[in-house]
């Protein structure tokens, strides 16, 4: 069981996190309906990209955000036996995310703020919609502050003991996470909410959209560390088995920090005003982080083979089979990794500083990252409630076969959803239309693909209220949770002694400033080198 | 500090597939001219039509002494403009354009035209078509609502019936 302190924290980020997740499933719903053009009745361009911005914030930033400060403090409490370092301060980072929250949520809804969750300027939004998205990531810094801390505290007391590795990844995601949203701070402190607010007449588009690009990647990793610490600690340990390298975990974790953190400069691929050689430049460190999602993948997998061999699995297969399939958070672990394979081999042809010429802004790039966001991060989100929730609560889940059906719907949803999408993106289908008004002959190679991802639609709304069903009425179950023991699964290794590079985040810190200084130090100085023209603010 | 024989094979395996990726990238990128627009020129987006070269009457499709083929274009919501750009099949074309509002992106499915075109900025891009036939150019970033109504024609014609003006 949690101690009751952490308990109340870790219920109040994760059921800010679904509910925000189960309105944007609804609005994700409406917008396959309305964008397939065959429900004239719903068709509406306001509406669209209203819900389209509203859908992004919700999902990106809303979801993502208080998932992975809940599951920061519940494994910082857990994995290391005490306290989080200051309490008060992580109440007043969630409030602070939350109001935040209200107020992007006023704009969007009041129609002030569809301009997408990439903002786009020089089309321009209310200033509460930039005023509510800072206060969300500054609440969110709180967060940052207190995994390191946590872990800073503890290691006061442990002198020369490996930090548990949850403890660790959590680390590591706060660093990653505060360094990654200096970016689209400095957008919306420096350009967006003075330009809103009448203070500055023009904004420089160039500069705007590469300081976005510096968070518009990297976020990624903030939202896919959780679901890999899950699948590195708590995967293993209810499939029965070992975590096959702690080492190797450390490491994946920390080229994702070093090398996630400057790559979202592929996303300016197609731009103007970044020259030749900084795109081929960042394109090699885009590559270099396959490599930490490659090693989680051998070692995750391998960490299932042993347990599916102690479980009696033989053969080259075997141990497959011998996986308990029923336990839903190793069923999420596993439908993860299958997703991520499928989605992580679009993403080598975004990265590719050639290849990405064919799918850029298509439709395709719709189906990527719902694919790694959707079905391989906000799975494991599911998966993490599932096994966490009787330890919160103190009464066992309201249905385990519900919560299989749950995932399982989920994956097939995704997969529904997202194939079409692949095929309608190298069909040239855009993405962020709401209509397909072209008179083309092209439009009628889209039409199977546009039902197909109405069904996806439906079958992925169904599965997030059923989330929300399960979780909801586990609170009112009856009889107590059976929770015992470390829920950590242990190296099978055993971890001895560890270099200090591998058991803390200071030297890194160090490492990815200077990187991020060489990476895209010239690339924003050079607005400021050259004669540069402002744009003024457009309404949508 | 204890690193599976296997792991440090899997590990070696991947690095060196991202490396032998980056270098057929590389090679294409310089052998094959496949790259993407990266032209850094910057324009005043409000005072285009005051420019010589993006003026309404200077738009549209040229053909240098040297035979390459030039497109000037202009994004506005919500058009690109000239509304049909026809080219020759299989000679290398260079499209410049430039933005007078807000963000726009422009692509031809199926071809290399493909770039976003930014305010402040102009976007430049040369390329090849090999198939001749008719492209609809869709508007392909989000400039405001009437968004799906931005697209235009190119044209890509066989070397021998295309006549550029000017």
């Amino acid at each position: 069981m949690v101690n009751s302190e952490t308990r109340g924290l870790v219920l109040a980020h994760f059921w800010v996190a679904f509910l925000a997740f189960v309105a944007a499933a609804l609005l994700g719903l409406y917008q396959v309906a309305e964008r397939s053009g065959l429900f004239p009745a719903l068709e509406s361009n306001v509406l669209y990209f209203g819900s389209v911005s509203t859908h992004g914030v919700l999902m990106g930033f809303v979801l993502t955000t208080f998932f992975a400060m809940g599951f920061g403090y519940y494994c910082a409490s857990q994995s290391l036996g005490r306290p989080i370092w200051n309490r008060g301060m992580a109440w007043f980072g969630f409030w602070l995310s939350l109001v935040g929250t209200a107020m992007a949520a006023v704009a969007l809804l009041s129609g002030q703020a569809s301009v997408l969750y990439t903002f786009y300027p020089p089309l321009q939004a209310s200033p509460l919609f930039y005023l509510g998205a800072t206060l969300l990531v500054v609440g969110s810094w709180f967060w940052c502050l207190e995994m390191v801390m946590t872990m800073r505290a503890w290691k006061r007391d442990n002198p020369g003991k490996p930090v548990p590795l949850a403890m660790f990844g959590n680390a590591v995601n706060g660093t990653l996470w505060f360094v990654t949203s200096l970016g689209v701070a400095l957008e919306v402190l420096f350009q967006l909410l003075p330009w809103s607010l009448g203070l500055k007449e023009t904004v420089d588009v160039g500069l705007a959209r590469t300081l976005f690009s510096w968070t518009l990647h990297a976020i990624v990793y903030f939202w896919l560390l959780p679901a890999y610490i899950a699948l590195y600690t708590l995967v293993p340990k209810a499939a029965g088995g070992r975590l096959f390298s702690d080492e190797m975990a450390r490491i994946a974790f920390i080229m994702l920090l070093v090398f996630g953190i400057p790559i979202g400069f592929h996303h300016l691929y197609m731009d103007p005003f970044q020259a030749a050689g900084w795109k081929f430049l960042h394109m090699t460190g885009t590559f270099m982080v396959a490599v930490p999602s490659f090693l989680t993948a051998f070692t995750v997998t391998a960490s299932l083979e042993l347990a599916g061999r102690l479980r009696g699995g033989k053969g080259l297969f075997g141990w497959i089979a011998a996986l308990p399939w029923t336990n839903p958070i190793v069923l999420a672990g596993i439908l993860s990794l299958l997703l991520l394979s499928v989605g992580g081999f679009g993403g080598i042809i975004n990265a590719s500083y050639s290849m990405n010429s064919l799918v850029h802004n298509t439709q395709w790039v719709t189906g990527h990252f719902h694919l790694i966001f959707a079905g391989t991060s906000v799975i494991m989100y599911f998966g993490i409630a599932y096994y966490v929730w009787p330890r919160l609560t103190g009464k066992p889940l309201f249905s385990e076969r519900l919560a299989r059906v749950q995932l399982w719907s989920w994956a097939i949803g995704m997969v529904v959803l997202t194939f079409p999408w692949h095929a309608l993106g190298l069909q040239g289908q855009p993405r962020r239309i709401s209509a397909t008004p072209y008179d083309s002959p092209l439009v009628a190679t889209w039409q199977l693909n546009e039902i197909l991802m109405i069904v996806g639609g439906i079958i992925l709304f169904i599965s997030a209220v059923l989330l929300i069903v399960n979780l909801a009425a586990s609170h009112g179950a009856q009889g107590a949770a059976e929770v015992s023991g470390s829920e950590f699964a242990e190296p099978a290794q055993p971890l001895l002694r560890l270099p200090g590079a591998l058991n803390g985040v200071g030297f890194w810190f160090v490492v990815v400033a200077v990187y991020m200084i060489v990476s895209y130090g010239y690339p924003i100085a050079q607005f400021f080198l050259m004669e540069t023209y402002g744009a003024f603010p457009w309404s949508i | 500090m204890h690193v599976d024989p296997l792991e440090k094979k899997w590990a070696v395996l991947t690095v060196s597939l991202m490396i032998l990726s980056m270098i057929i990238l590389g090679f294409f990128a310089l052998e094959a001219h496949i790259r993407p627009p990266s032209n850094v020129e910057t324009i005043d987006s409000t005072r285009l039509h005051l420019t010589e070269e993006f003026a309404e009457d200077n738009l549209g499709v040229k053909t240098a002494a040297d035979g390459t083929v030039h497109v000037t274009m202009v994004a506005a919501r919500y058009g690109f403009f000239p509304r049909e750009v026809v080219v020759p099949q299989g000679v290398p074309v260079t499209i410049r354009i430039a933005s007078a509002d807000v963000l726009h992106g422009l692509h031809a499915p199926g071809t290399n035209f493909n770039t976003m075109v930014v305010p402040g900025y102009v976007s430049q891009l040369t390329t090849e078509f090999p198939r001749a036939g008719e492209y609809p150019v869709m508007c392909n970033e989000f400039c405001g609502l009437g968004h799906d109504y931005m697209w235009s024609r190119l044209k890509v014609v066989p070397k021998d019936e295309f006549q550029a003006n000017g």
